[in-house]
């Protein structure tokens, strides 16, 4: 029987007939360069926002208004570590390494979400991530549980269960600042404000302004656009502000009847570009800080590799 | 044939992609080609699957069942893991 090798077109005609099928492409699978490059951007991304993502949050961990407050904080930030792991190793499936991934962030080549360059002011501000921030990203994570690399998409779905308990802790923080006294409420109040627009630039550009969009969607690694997905979140926000009690920040929100959606205001796309471009409150800060917590970690990594050393000698011995 | 000699080795099959690879039994086999061509024989002779992994059984490390009380004691007193230890009240939706 001859061998008939598939060229490149019929082999990238296969994959996207598998895609419009809605089947997963898991790693040994043929796949384009393009595909690969552009789920390793991604997905490393995703990871880096998970892992800096602990800094704002982890700020406030020794200064937790209560024992109960801090062991909350600590599970959370737990948490947001092993979402780290979870995408680290699902990128590595695609044939980057981990030291090649933090090489990346460290030197700036790759981006994490601009969210945590953001200051953690007050206590307020943790509610408001948790509700907000986590908030935002779930409407994110939910739609990607669907997306076309199996490995990703498993992620996701081990992702979404753990972060319902995020979004929940942050929210509870804020019922209790917004029902306590004027002060606590001002405070409340001031975290929303400061959070609300931030969170909602979480989504990324317009879709029309969106370099990574069509492709994306095409090969089904997004499976709903920007737009589209912080609609969902200004929507399922607004009552959630109303049971605080507390102002919407966005003097435009307004219900549309026809739409079955509320309309908006804009967004700073100038604020949203230069935190992008480094530019943002604690962008060097956050980088420095990585890069000084892997250094003083480097022990850890030299006493691993030691310590492989020395059983694989005692190994060798014993078998001689 | 003496089949003590043959090692062992576990079966994990992936019904349809997407899914996770599951544990579905092991087998005895010279090496990993024939578990994988024995295992394709014993697992899924009615298409059960769309891949299949064979692990040789003592490359696995396992937990031990009977430590398991205090190995998984350290998540045992933390309810404050879960969604539900928060409660919502029900005019802001899911969370
Ligand atoms: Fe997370
Ligand atoms: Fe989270």
């Amino acid at each position: 029987m001859a061998e008939y090798k598939l060229t490149e077109e019929e082999q990238e005609a296969a994959f996207q007939q598998r895609i419009d099928d809605e089947q997963k492409i898991e790693p040994k699978d043929w796949m384009p360069e393009a595909y690969r490059k552009n789920l390793i951007r991604q997905i490393s991304q995703h990871a880096h926002s998970e892992v800096i993502g602990e800094q704002p949050e982890g700020n406030w961990i020794t200064r937790s208004p209560s024992l109960r407050r801090k062991a909350v904080l600590l599970a959370k930030v737990q948490d947001e570590a092993g979402h780290g792991l979870y995408l680290y190793s699902a990128a590595e499936s695609l044939g980057i390494s981990r030291a090649e991934m933090i090489e990346a962030l460290q030197t700036g080549k790759a981006k994490y979400a601009s969210i945590f360059n953001y200051p953690s002011q007050t206590w307020g501000d943790v509610g408001a991530i948790g509700w907000l921030v986590d908030g935002a990203a779930i409407v994110n994570q939910v739609s990607l549980q669907r997306t076309s690399y199996g490995p990703y998409s498993r992620a996701m779905i081990k992702i979404c269960k753990e972060e319902s308990f995020h979004q929940r802790q942050g929210y509870q923080i804020m019922i209790e600042l917004a029902k306590g006294t004027p002060a606590q409420k001002q405070m409340a109040q001031d975290s929303l404000n400061r959070f609300y627009w931030p969170a909602l630039m979480m989504f990324g550009p317009h879709d029309s302004e969106s370099a990574h969009s069509a492709k994306s969607m095409k090969w089904k690694i997004k499976r709903e656009t920007n737009d589209d997905l912080r609609q969902k979140f200004i929507d399922q926000t607004v009552p959630q502000i109303e049971f605080l009690g507390l102002e919407h920040p966005d003097k435009a929100i307004k219900w549309n009847e026809e739409r079955g959606h509320y309309d908006s205001g804009e967004l700073n796309w100038d604020e949203f570009y230069k935190v992008i471009n480094g530019n943002g409150h604690c962008n060097r800060q956050r980088i420095q800080h990585h890069i000084k917590a892997h250094e003083e970690g480097a022990w850890v990594r030299d006493a691993q590799l030691a310590y492989n050393a020395k059983q694989k000698a005692k190994k060798a011995a014993d078998a001689a | 044939m003496i089949l003590e000699n043959l090692e062992l080795f576990e079966v994990f099959v992936r019904s349809k992609r997407g899914l996770d690879h599951k544990h579905v039994g092991s087998l005895h086999a010279e090496d990993h080609e024939q578990a994988l061509e024995y295992a394709r024989d014993v697992y899924t002779r009615r298409s059960e699957g769309v891949s299949l992994w064979v692990v040789k059984s003592r490359d696995i490390c396992a937990s031990q069942e009977d430590d398991s009380d205090c190995f998984f004691d350290p998540s045992d007193d933390k309810p404050y893991r879960h969604a539900t230890y928060y409660p919502l009240p029900k005019e802001v939706g899911n969370m």
